[in-house]
């Protein structure tokens, strides 16, 4: 019997994620709590409190934006690289691909679950920073969507890893080597302001320092860079990430012989 | 669409796989012509590597196909791939579920993939698991059922969205006799019923129960297709097994020299007949020099030696 599965397939996906991501609750939700909270401790209280003020704001309220959007990213990106990979690992993404739901119904399936998984992360991680500071929230709306666009683009950027990964360690590489370093040199602890002329141009190129100043203006209303081009780069790339992703799914990339 | 649209069709059907992962650069299909008319319960047979998990691999969209056409229930799957394989469920080779679910979400999650609401979709995964003796398993992790019920578990998954057409490939591979037969008898009735079927098998006995119609595949091509009795006309000899009543003497065994038979045992001897030979004369001659044969049988699935034949005639 034919029927249209877009949005039953879809809503089917998105509640197995969900139900996934609730049940490990220790293995999604817990670690940013407890490495988030260290951030707080070391960076904001003890070392926080000898470090001068930043852009008018005390050091641990100036790096609470930044820390959040570290874990948004790391939770959106390991959520489709870990769930795509392990369902193409175990061939149950075969479940997926012998079914009549359309490529991008199935990417935005495994997207959505990233997008839950950083949306709950965020939640967990404002919680343990009101335990260190009081927040300020400037614009929901620039808030919101700097925090949906980061994620919506990690989790694309993690279902391309999970297309082309071979094996367990080629899922590690990139979050490791390439994640992290740029989520670090990307304003999250620092104002790229208080960087020499060379250095604050090469940070221009890296496109989380605008994920980062995009969810601080929603809290702070200060940024480094204009919100225009923020929204700019980061709705760019998301396009450009949804596009490739499209395309290696409609041919069958990674996944058919 | 009218009933005499194909449930499957293929035409000039290629596979040249890439030139990396296991299989690079081997061309598995080399242009397979077939029409399967709904309702049918078609059998696909070849050796190891004969292109046959290719084909259905090609037909579920898990294989991307080099050149041809394919259709499905008149459908092609280059032009509406999505619509096309609405009306396919896949039984694969290897067990591709995730271990650590439940039964019952296996089932659920399938059907939910092809647009079954969740409340159907309840109903009609109650209906396949019970008739595949899963129920009472339902709550259970699939990782704790045995291989046979796992096996039963695919074909579950596979008809919870009730499909016009089944692709099963290798479905009772590593499964006990007494659970294959039960699978015969299941699969018997889904076609019935109205559900085209479409068998890859290396127990070619369980092709010639089940199947109305075979092709059998070798190196990529289809050497041979037709329906099972055809098939077994193209068959130039018959070997009998006989067992004897007594033990077959030298004397004896001499006095058979004009007969093809090769003595197995003191009281087995199989005999070969060719076209134009009948039993009768074979026991007429064998009753005379004193051998009394207390039971007579075929030496194993004639389907079995048409499929030995061919393959041996496509190697040369």
């Amino acid at each position: 019997m034919a029927r249209t599965p877009i949005l039953t397939g879809y809503f089917t996906m998105v509640r197995k994620d969900f139900v996934r991501i609730i049940r490990i609750w220790s293995q999604t939700l817990l670690p940013p709590a407890v490495t988030t909270g260290l951030y707080f401790a070391i960076f904001g209280t003890f070392i926080g409190s000898q470090v001068a003020a930043v852009k008018g704001f005390s050091y641990i309220q100036f790096i609470v934006p930044g820390i959040i959007m570290m874990s948004v990213i790391t939770s959106a990106y390991m959520n489709t690289v870990s769930t795509f990979y392990f369902a193409k690992w175990q061939r149950t993404i075969d479940e997926l691909l012998v079914s009549p739901m359309p490529s991008w119904t199935v990417i935005a399936g495994f997207v959505t679950g990233g997008l839950m998984r950083a949306g709950l992360t965020a939640i967990v991680v404002v919680l343990v920073a009101l335990f260190f500071t009081h927040l300020t929230f400037f614009s929901m709306g620039i808030l919101l969507g700097a925090v949906f666009l980061t994620a919506l683009l990690m989790s694309l950027l993690g279902l391309i890893n999970a297309i082309f990964a071979k094996s367990f360690d080629a899922i590690s590489i990139v979050p490791t080597f390439v994640l992290t370093p740029l989520t670090y040199l990307g304003g999250v602890f620092y104002s790229v302001d208080q960087l020499p002329e060379f250095f604050r141009t090469i940070s221009m190129a890296n496109p989380i320092l605008y994920m980062v100043n995009a969810f601080r203006y929603g809290f702070l209303g200060v940024s480094d860079v204009p919100m225009s081009i923020a929204f700019a780069v980061m709705g760019g790339l998301t396009a450009v990430a949804f596009g490739v992703t499209l395309f290696l799914f409609r041919n069958g990339a990674g996944l058919k012989n | 669409m009218t009933d005499s649209i194909a449930a499957i069709k293929v035409e000039g059907l290629r596979k040249v796989y890439a030139k990396d992962g296991k299989k690079a650069g081997t061309e598995a299909l080399k242009g397979v012509s077939l029409s399967i008319p709904k309702g049918e319960f078609f059998g696909l047979l070849g050796p190891n590597g004969a292109g046959k998990s290719t084909l259905i691999g090609i037909l579920s969209g898990l294989v991307t196909k080099s050149e041809g056409m394919a259709e499905i229930a008149g459908l092609s799957i280059d032009a509406y791939p999505d619509q096309a394989k609405a009306h396919i469920g896949l039984v694969p080779q290897e067990f591709n579920f995730n271990i650590f679910e439940k039964v019952i979400d296996i089932v659920l999650d399938q059907a939910g993939y092809y647009g079954m609401p969740r409340k159907e979709a309840l109903l009609r995964a109650e209906v396949v698991l019970k008739d595949l003796g899963l129920w009472e398993k339902k709550d259970a992790k699939a990782q704790a059922l045995s291989g046979g019920m796992k096996r039963r578990l695919m074909i579950a998954r596979a008809l919870v969205h009730e499909p016009e057409i089944l692709l099963l490939d290798e479905p009772t591979a590593g499964v006990d006799v007494e659970l294959r037969r039960g699978m015969w008898d299941f699969l018997r009735k889904l076609n019935e019923s109205g559900t085209t079927i479409v068998l890859t098998t290396h127990y070619l006995e369980e092709a010639e129960l089940l199947c109305s119609r075979i092709a059998i595949i070798n190196g990529g091509e289809i050497i041979e297709q037709g329906s099972v009795k055809e098939l077994l006309t193209k068959l130039n000899f018959v070997t009998l097994i006989m067992d004897t009543a007594e033990t077959i003497t030298p004397a004896q065994v001499a006095l058979m020299r004009d007969l093809a038979v090769k003595i197995v045992d003191d009281t087995t001897l199989e005999l070969t007949l060719k076209p134009g030979e009948t039993v009768n004369d074979s026991i007429r001659l064998m009753t005379k020099i004193g051998i009394q044969i207390a039971n007579i049988r075929n030496s194993g699935s004639r389907l079995e030696e048409v499929f030995v034949n061919l393959i041996d005639k496509d190697k040369k």
